[in-house]
């Protein structure tokens, strides 16, 4: 994806670096900043993947450890949540029907992160865990909680497989990038599918492996464009719709007879 | 060149669509059916969702039928009273095929039960008339007269209850059956997004007995009706109609069909019959493969239920 011109040019920066208010006794605690310029992004008809960018600050910076490259953040743009439905196939008298199904509740429908280093090296798994950071450490809620653990766990694995195979939840690793000491810049990959409806984006302060602070924004994916009035006429107006389309084919019909008649 | 299909949500070839529909409207103008059994097989040959293939698939059927019912009227060779009790039937079984899309859509199962349907009528049509032409074929070539009708000779439906007359037909037959392969017809139409020419023309020539000449262009009729019916039924109640992709394949279709026509004008009736037969029984071999054969993926996903 990253041969596409990324043409939505989003976010920008945010420096709040130089007015810091630190005082110069205690070592002040380092704070991150995400600035998006717009609060919503519009994503036109063919749009077929592109990279968002968003920039930040990381304040109060300790130039030592920044030096040795001990900060890590990791940035996360997760989609609005919706319900999923996972069905498995199984062979039955050799055809391949949907049999077993399992429905979760909010699951983000898409996720995107980016990092300054492979996910393992920036810290442990259970801080992954504690900040539910991570397409592997989301909680997925399974609507019918009297199934086995077996079930619930295949069913997400293979939730999480589907969403990454259709580059819906994807790790940018080498994604962040720190510009100069105190500003970074994220680059997050939008699938072709991604989905309309407010983003969240995080991005996570590590120092040494440690988790120091947070910081968020949010974002609205909207579709704009001719196809997109066509979407919403056939979703809020879906009889109109219907009466459109019947009298759009029986005048090409009746033009198709004009033009073309043969006999 | 692309083109982002709005309701499919996905970016399609705007070549391979209208090269698709002018493919099939040569087809279909050849062999005087409507197409909407090819093009839905076709559409989902090429990544379209099943369920917007079959919505679409009854959208693009209203354009060539309209196209080929306005040359029957001015023809003459429309029965209008027995397309309107066609219809009636069709209306009905339509209703039913639209509940039946959706909870099966809600199972999860639609796309198996529409690759089913059509693996299965496909391929008995397409077997009956590969035999039948086959036959007439042999017949021709050793010099036997074909017996194509035997007039006169009724079977059980003439003895059922409620006869009706149908001038334009000759035909003095009880509304039953007509009733019957209306709603027939109707259901498979929302079901599969096909117009159905390719039973109701049989059903009508075969059971009826209704004359050759009125058939095409009375069951043309009944299926723009019928079409027009799912598409409206389909776009409020599922919003699966995808107007632009229905627009390429018409524009495609109703150029192709013209040309198909007169094409078809030069072919005698069995080799189009066993041609046809061949394309037919082709499409279902090819969805019957895609039953059998591994999905590359065990699993998928679909948003709950469509609201």
């Amino acid at each position: 994806m990253a041969g596409f011109r990324a043409f939505l040019a989003v976010a920008s920066l945010s420096l709040f670096a130089a007015a810091s208010p630190a005082s110069a006794q205690t070592p002040a605690t380092e704070n991150i900043q995400i600035g998006l310029s717009t609060d919503h992004v519009s994503i036109t008809a063919g749009f077929s993947g592109a990279d968002l960018t968003i920039f930040g600050s990381l304040e109060n910076a300790d130039p030592r450890v920044a030096r040795q490259g001990r900060y890590d953040i990791v940035v996360v743009l997760e989609g609005p949540a919706r319900k999923v439905v996972v069905r498995r196939k199984d062979r039955v008298l050799g055809i391949w029907i949907n049999l077993e199904s399992e429905t979760f509740k909010n699951v983000p429908v898409s996720y995107s992160v980016a990092t300054t280093r492979p996910l393992q090296d920036v810290t442990d798994p259970n801080s992954y865990k504690q900040l539910s950071l991570g397409a592997a450490n989301i909680y997925m809620q399974p609507a019918d909680d009297d199934e086995s653990p077996a079930t619930i766990q295949e069913f997400t694995a293979a939730l999480r497989e589907r969403k990454t195979a259709t580059g819906l939840y994807s790790v940018n690793v080498g994604g962040v990038q720190f510009l100069s000491q105190n500003l970074f810049r994220a680059t997050v990959r939008l699938a072709p599918n991604v989905p309309v409806g407010t983003h969240k984006a995080r991005a996570f302060l590590f120092k040494s492996g440690l988790f120091i602070k947070e910081s968020s924004a949010q974002l609205e994916i909207r579709k704009s464009g001719f196809e997109q009035s066509i979407f919403r006429v056939a979703h809020d107006y879906s009889f109109l719709y219907g009466v459109f389309a019947v009298s759009l084919a029986m005048l090409t019909g009746w033009l198709g007879r004009l033009v073309f008649r043969k006999d | 060149m692309g083109i982002y299909l709005p309701i499919a949500e996905i970016s399609v070839n705007i070549f391979v669509l209208l090269a698709m529909g002018a493919a099939v409207g040569f087809l279909s103008g050849m062999f005087g059916v409507g197409g909407g059994f090819l093009i839905t097989p076709l559409l989902i040959f090429y990544n379209i969702p099943p369920a917007i293939a079959v919505a679409t698939g009854a959208n693009q059927v209203i354009a060539s039928s309209f196209s080929g019912a306005l040359s029957h009227v001015k023809r003459g060779t429309l029965d209008f009273k027995l397309g309107g009790v066609l219809l009636a039937g069709g209306i009905v079984g339509s209703t039913g095929g639209i509940f039946v899309f959706g909870f099966l859509r809600r199972l999860g199962q639609l796309d198996l039960f529409i690759s089913l349907l059509y693996v299965v009528l496909l391929g008995t049509v397409g077997g009956l008339m590969l035999v039948e032409s086959v036959n007439a074929l042999r017949a021709t070539r050793s010099g036997a007269a074909p017996v194509l009708k035997k007039s006169g000779q009724h079977n059980w439906i003439h003895r059922l209850p409620l006869k009706m007359r149908f001038r334009a037909s000759k035909l003095f037959v009880s509304v039953i059956p007509v009733l019957g392969l209306g709603a027939g017809i109707g259901f498979l139409s929302s079901i599969m997004g096909v117009g159905g020419g390719f039973i109701m023309v049989p059903a009508l020539i075969y059971l009826l007995k209704v004359p050759t000449n009125v058939v095409i262009g009375t069951s043309l009729f009944q299926i723009i009706f019928t079409s027009a019916y799912t598409t409206l039924v389909h776009a409020t109640t599922n919003q699966t109609v995808d107007v632009m992709l229905a627009f390429l394949l018409m524009a495609g279709g109703v150029a192709g069909a013209q040309y198909g026509a007169k094409a078809g004008q030069r072919l005698r009736g069995e080799q189009l019959r066993a041609l046809l037969a061949l394309l037919v029984l082709a499409v279902a071999f090819r969805l019957a493969i895609d039953l059998f054969v591994t999905p590359p993926s065990l699993y998928s996903l679909s948003g709950a239920d469509p609201t």
